[in-house]
């Protein structure tokens, strides 16, 4: 039960970053990585997980 | 949750509902209504037509002023890569196509990074008088980023003016802190007040939680965007809406968003061209969108410009571009070499500068006059476009072969006017002629009967005669109203003589794809 981010696909713009609930995103080495432990795909938070609705490039936040 | 509640509150003071707004919005014309305090119609960029108290916001500021922008450079600092919405003319993976250049990934700055970029920016150049941050994303989808490098700017550089452009989705939220802030001019991108146009333009919006799509979420932008527009000019805010014209989507449409704004109080109003290459990868650049030829610009810029001032000098630059409109010095301040750089902020030898150009501006101004005076007995129906290469200061001063662009000026008996400028390839490369030769040049000047420069070749001086396109060395070196009004006198003398037969010119072509600087 957690998201994962697509590095070959992000832009590192960080906007998943300002919006998820559970603070699960953060810059590692220069790309934005999802800690598993902290998703909760934002359930009982929002409809749909918000990295995936902010995110400019489709199919970069994906079920991991 | 309280965020949540902030954010749906579409109110705050003055909220209208979206059938006011269009209401208004068609109302909207030459005399406003909405005591904006725009003094009156028509064009310009000089003192001539603008109140005291809104001539001295702009004089020093290249984006705002035509005239400032010969003599003043800007620098956008990197610190908002994160967006809200999205634009079909915009690929993220290659940075706003439109809003700032593509083709090079932009160096991301932290706060602390830009306001030393800022200071050994300012430092160096002591003609920089404007920062801006523009993106690569929506600088008010990044608040904490932007606010805070205009906190540490606004501490150890207090002359340097603050500007941000904004897509508007959130401005209405961020209103108070940027008039806390002295954030005086606020750039506003409107490409529709009708959100079934909206739809073809924007696939998304990221608001409240949640990804909206179709025209509902153009619906809630429009709403946004004019909500927020009301409250900066209600504050005092000099607000430029910035409209990107795509021709079969919002061209003639751009028409009523001009009324809109300018009904609203948006103080200048500054129509781009579409950018659209495939190589961008934009929606716009896959489906074979085209952008405007440049008279088509023209004309709508022209239908406009009635009602407001028009921006017609806008090189659509990146959003970390560093110097005077037209060039790009970013390589010189790359994060590296900032780190390395001695500041020496010196506030008496920027404002030396500053008194300079006011001094020459006057000296500009008169010889502009005095040579208008001579077009007094001139009763020609006659008007021309005349291309000029400088490389600032306001003269012509640059030569043929090292123009990055043209600057474009339409003359009659009622005098010169800027109508826009013209990217091109550099002709001259280590001496030699470029492989394309002076043919993409004479494409992107088609519409001018003459070219005004420093120096030219005789190779390419032949090709642009041949064109149709007379190149002129006489003026080098004079201001460059003066040398457009002198050239064009001595253009209806010789008409009249029957020495050269006066030629309605053609379209031209608005160089797409990004700058590279060599």
């Amino acid at each position: 039960m957690a998201y994962k981010i697509v590095a070959s696909q992000c832009t590192v713009c960080g906007a998943c970053e300002f919006e998820c609930p559970n603070a699960a995103i953060s810059m590692k080495r220069g790309m934005y990585v999802i800690e598993a432990a902290k998703c909760t795909e934002c359930e009982g938070h929002f409809d749909k997980p918000q990295c995936v609705a902010v995110c400019p490039v489709e199919n970069t936040c994906i079920p991991a | 949750m309280q965020k949540l509640l902030q954010l749906q509150d579409f109110g705050g003071p003055g909220a209208k509902t979206l059938d006011e707004v269009r209401r208004e919005a068609a109302q909207g014309g030459c005399s406003s209504t909405g005591g904006s305090g725009k003094a009156s119609c028509g064009s310009g960029a000089g003192q001539g037509d603008l109140s005291p108290e809104v001539w001295d916001k702009v004089k020093n500021h290249p984006c705002y002023s035509e005239q400032a922008h010969h003599h003043f450079a800007r620098m956008h600092v990197a610190v908002a890569p994160a967006c809200n919405i999205q634009c079909n003319y915009c690929n993220r993976k290659y940075d706003c196509a439109n809003e700032s250049r593509p083709g090079v990934v932009s160096e991301k700055l932290t706060p602390e990074q830009a306001a030393r970029k800022v200071l050994t920016v300012a430092s160096t150049i002591p003609q920089m008088t404007v920062l801006g941050v523009a993106g690569p994303g929506d600088p008010l989808a990044n608040p904490g980023k932007t606010f805070k490098t205009f906190e540490l700017v606004a501490e150890t550089a207090p002359d340097i003016k603050l500007c941000l452009s904004t897509n508007g989705l959130t401005l209405p939220d961020h209103v108070d802190r940027i008039q806390a802030m002295n954030v005086d001019h606020v750039t506003i991108t409107i490409n529709m007040v009708d959100p079934e146009i909206g739809a073809k333009i924007y696939p998304w919006i990221f608001y409240n939680h949640r990804r909206i799509e179709g025209v509902e979420a153009s619906r809630i932008l429009s709403e946004r965007q004019l909500l927020g527009l009301e409250m900066l000019t209600a504050r005092g805010i000099l607000v430029k809406v910035n409209s990107v014209m795509i021709p079969g989507v919002n061209d003639k449409h751009l028409v009523e968003v001009n009324r809109a704004v300018k009904s609203r109080g948006a103080f200048l109003h500054n129509i781009m061209p579409l950018i659209s290459e495939p190589e961008h990868g934009t929606v716009f650049g896959l489906t074979g969108q085209r952008g405007p030829t440049a008279q088509e610009l023209k004309a709508l810029q022209d239908a406009c410009e009635g009602e407001m001032n028009m921006m017609r000098h806008c090189r659509q630059c990146r959003a970390d571009a560093v110097g005077l409109l037209g060039e790009d010095r970013s390589a010189e301040f790359s994060t590296d070499k900032v780190m390395e750089m001695e500041v020496e902020y010196d506030l008496e030898a920027r404002q030396a500068y500053q008194a300079k150009v006011e001094q020459e501006r006057e000296v500009i101004a008169r010889a502009k006059q005095a040579e208008l005076a001579k077009l007094a007995d001139e009763t020609s129906a006659i008007k021309i476009q005349v291309a000029v290469a400088t490389k600032g200061g306001g003269r012509v001063n640059e030569h043929f072969g090292h123009a990055h662009e043209f600057q474009i000026y339409e003359v009659s008996t009622t005098g010169a006017k800027f109508i826009g400028h013209r990217r091109v390839d550099l002709y001259c490369e280590g001496g030699y002629a470029s492989a394309d030769g002076v043919e993409p040049i004479i494409r992107a000047l088609n519409d001018c009967s003459a070219v005004l420069v420093a120096k030219i070749g005789v190779c390419p001086k032949d090709s642009l005669e041949g064109a149709g396109i007379e190149a002129v060395e006489t003026y080098a070196f004079e201001f460059i109203e003066k040398s457009v009004i002198a050239y064009f006198k001595d253009y209806l003398e010789r008409v009249g003589k029957s020495e050269i037969r006066h030629v309605v010119r053609g379209d031209a072509d608005i160089r797409q794809g990004a700058f590279i600087e060599t």
